[in-house]
């Protein structure tokens, strides 16, 4: 429905007072855009040194492994049947305890070029076959999702713990570091690769046969299935980009620390991820999967936490307002479409 | 009566509790054959007195699953509740449990109101409600534990013994869990809330007030939880802001563990609570394998053994279900 609305949107908007309709159009529909901007003037207005290339960089490096566990998660809750990931958590820890283990070995001070690649390669490796676990016990069993992904919830950092004995694991590798403290063109390569990953899945999505097969079973999972879609391999695709996608997430936490550490790498992830995914128009009912939204639902709740720490607010209010803004985020939402 | 009958018939096929006691006997066997000091009142002690905290939280839990909610917030209510029990620990157990009671009560309403008025979907709303309640417990206490009050009856109900036999908690928890089972199994309400998870739509045409239902479940599994959160502070001499992190997914494992289905419409307090025994027990078990000197055990493989624990359940459960699938579309 919202997907012809935007197309009737646009074939409206084609005329002379074009760019200024679509523009209202587009905040319309995208309250997260606008709560972005919103907090960008009060920051503007309020916050000293706002507009320093510091706050850029830490904001962006900082927000860049919440914005990709929430493009996975998009996709996952897309794809229906109360779709959730919340072992996203636990796969970054595990990915991020793995990477150090694979350059520190024997075999990668012997070879350190070949260990860089491993230390990457790996852990993605490993991390999408955990996310590809969750979608064959959704997928095929039809374990309820949440249920489905709280197994390995509570099992992976468990096995990141016993690989690295619970110890944090530090180290000084300037390669591996690249990934946490680059930049490219200026912009820190995190959010370089972010962006990269963001328009390609949303392309995907929006173009691909997957795309239309992803919304189609999110949608309607019984339908989908006797039309004879591969409702199965859709979701098994979902979870384990998802997978992916924390992974990445785990891989730029370490590489931004210089350490990994088990324990607590990634703690609520998974609540930061829907968070964001939500707040950027992702419906927890499946069928709508707004890439871009997420990734902007993921800078407004960076954005909100950054105002208020960088304005003297303690980090308990923080977590309190943060509440806040994911519930009227969401009654927003809603109350638009109930207007449409 | 008519309704009755067809809830214990609709219940029978589905809710598949017999693993959850099969495995408890089998675990409990093994390990008062294996270990010597297994079933000494001291372990039985400490075991239920630290597992009632879970016991509580996971009987709320049971009750909004059934009605296809869920409440995430437990974990974080459970430490506000700590952290205000410890605050009013002075004035004794009598206003600390309902100050407890009362704290969880206020969050379940909030959470209620939420779904209910907003629209919001459980998950969402008490995701809010987990943040929001930490952050209280956080700004409250200052990001400290609070330490409680020593004196009067409020330290008692964390150490003492009723009869010089069962801790205090354990009392409580025994008799909330006897009134949670009356309120299900015997209680018009109990009804209702099976018949608004089995279907909230038809439970309204049938002229159940189903708003009311589902605000009641959320409450009594706030209040539950500010009763855990009573246990918490006086079992440990202090509020702790930071405790109860992913306290909420325990306890849905074990209700998991008990049969109950996530999609709601059944469940059963007693097989939860056996859930909430049996993951218990994983740690316990580890604890006198290591105590035993042979060999140790890392603790990091009590969470490992949990998740393959449930990855068991959870594949059995799903083989059940779809072998009763299958017969009914061959029928």
């Amino acid at each position: 429905m919202d997907m012809i609305n935007q197309q009737i949107d646009k074939n409206e908007s084609s005329g002379s007072i074009a760019s200024s309709a679509k523009f209202k159009a587009l905040l319309k529909n995208n309250g997260a855009l606008v709560a972005l901007i919103v907090l960008l003037i009060i920051n503007a207005i309020f916050t000293p040194h706002f507009f320093a290339m510091q706050t850029f960089y830490i904001n962006m490096t900082q927000v860049a492994p919440i914005a990709i566990v929430a493009i996975g998660m998009c996709l996952v809750i897309a794809s229906g049947n109360g779709g959730i990931d919340i072992s996203v958590g636990s796969v970054l820890a595990l990915a991020g305890a793995l990477a150090p283990m694979v350059f520190m070995s024997e075999f990668g001070l012997n070879n350190p070029g070949i260990a860089i690649a491993l230390a990457i390669v790996l852990p993605l490796l490993v991390a999408t076959s955990c996310g590809l676990f969750n979608g064959f016990l959704v997928g095929h069993y039809r374990i309820q999702p949440m249920i489905a992904t709280l197994i390995l919830f509570i099992s992976g950092r468990g096995i990141a713990q016993l690989l690295t004995n619970g110890d944090i694991q530090t180290f000084n590798n300037d390669f591996f570091q690249y990934l946490g403290t680059g930049r490219l063109f200026g912009i820190p390569i995190q959010a370089v690769i972010l962006i990269i990953i963001a328009l390609f899945v949303s392309w995907i999505i929006k173009t691909s046969k997957f795309g239309r097969y992803l919304l189609a079973v999110g949608g309607n999972d019984k339908a989908a299935f006797l039309c004879g879609l591969p409702t199965f391999k859709v979701k098994l695709i979902a979870y384990g980009f998802c997978g992916f996608c924390a992974g990445m997430a785990g891989l730029f936490t370490t590489a931004m620390n210089s350490a990994s550490d088990a324990n607590t790498a990634g703690l609520l992830m998974e609540l930061d991820g829907i968070s964001a995914a939500v707040v950027g128009g992702t419906v927890m009912m499946g069928g709508k999967a707004p890439v871009i939204g997420a990734v902007i639902g993921a800078l407004v709740i960076q954005m909100m936490t950054y105002t208020l720490l960088a304005n003297g607010i303690s980090d308990s209010a923080a977590m309190i307002a943060k509440a806040a803004i994911i519930i009227g985020a969401i009654y927003l939402q809603l109350k638009n479409k109930q207007k449409h | 009566m008519k309704l009755n009958k067809w809830m214990k018939k609709s219940q029978h096929p589905l809710l598949r509790t017999e693993a959850v006691w099969v495995a408890l006997t089998l675990i409990i066997v093994f390990a008062s054959l294996r270990y010597d000091d297994f079933l000494s009142p001291y372990n039985i002690e400490s075991f239920f007195s630290y597992n009632s905290m879970f016991i509580l939280i996971s009987i709320g839990m049971c009750f909004v699953i059934m009605t296809g909610g869920i409440d995430l917030s437990v974990g974080g209510v459970v430490a506000l509740s700590s952290v205000m029990v410890a605050y009013v620990s002075p004035y004794g157990i009598v206003t600390a449990l309902i100050v407890g009671a009362l704290t969880g009560l206020i969050c379940g309403l909030i959470n209620a109101v939420v779904i209910i008025r907003l629209r919001i979907a459980p998950f969402i709303a008490t995701l809010a409600m987990m943040l929001a309640s930490r952050g209280v417990a956080l700004l409250v206490s200052g990001k400290q534990s609070v330490p409680i009050s020593w004196e009067g009856s409020f330290p008692e109900y964390g150490m003492g013994l009723m009869f010089d036999l069962i801790p205090w908690p354990v009392v409580v928890c025994l008799v909330i869990a006897i009134m949670a089972w009356v309120l299900l199994e015997k209680m018009p309400f109990g009804r209702a809330v099976l018949a608004v998870g089995e279907d909230e739509e038809a439970a309204k045409l049938m002229g159940l007030k189903v708003n009311k239902t589902i605000t009641l479940v959320y409450v009594i599994s706030g209040v539950l939880a500010g009763l855990a959160g009573v246990t918490l502070a006086a079992s440990f001499g202090a509020g702790q802001p930071a405790e109860g992190v992913g306290w909420e997914l325990i306890a849905i494992s074990a209700v998991v563990v008990g049969g109950t289905l996530l999609t709601g419409g059944l469940g059963s307090i007693t097989a939860s609570i056996a859930g909430v025994v049996l993951m218990g027990l994983i740690f316990n078990i580890l604890n006198f394998e290591n105590g035993y000197g042979s060999f140790t055990i890392s603790t990091y493989w009590q969470s490992v053994i949990r998740g393959l624990f449930l990855l068991l359940v959870l594949i059995i459960q799903a083989e059940v279900l779809k072998r009763l699938r299958n017969k009914k579309t061959a029928q």
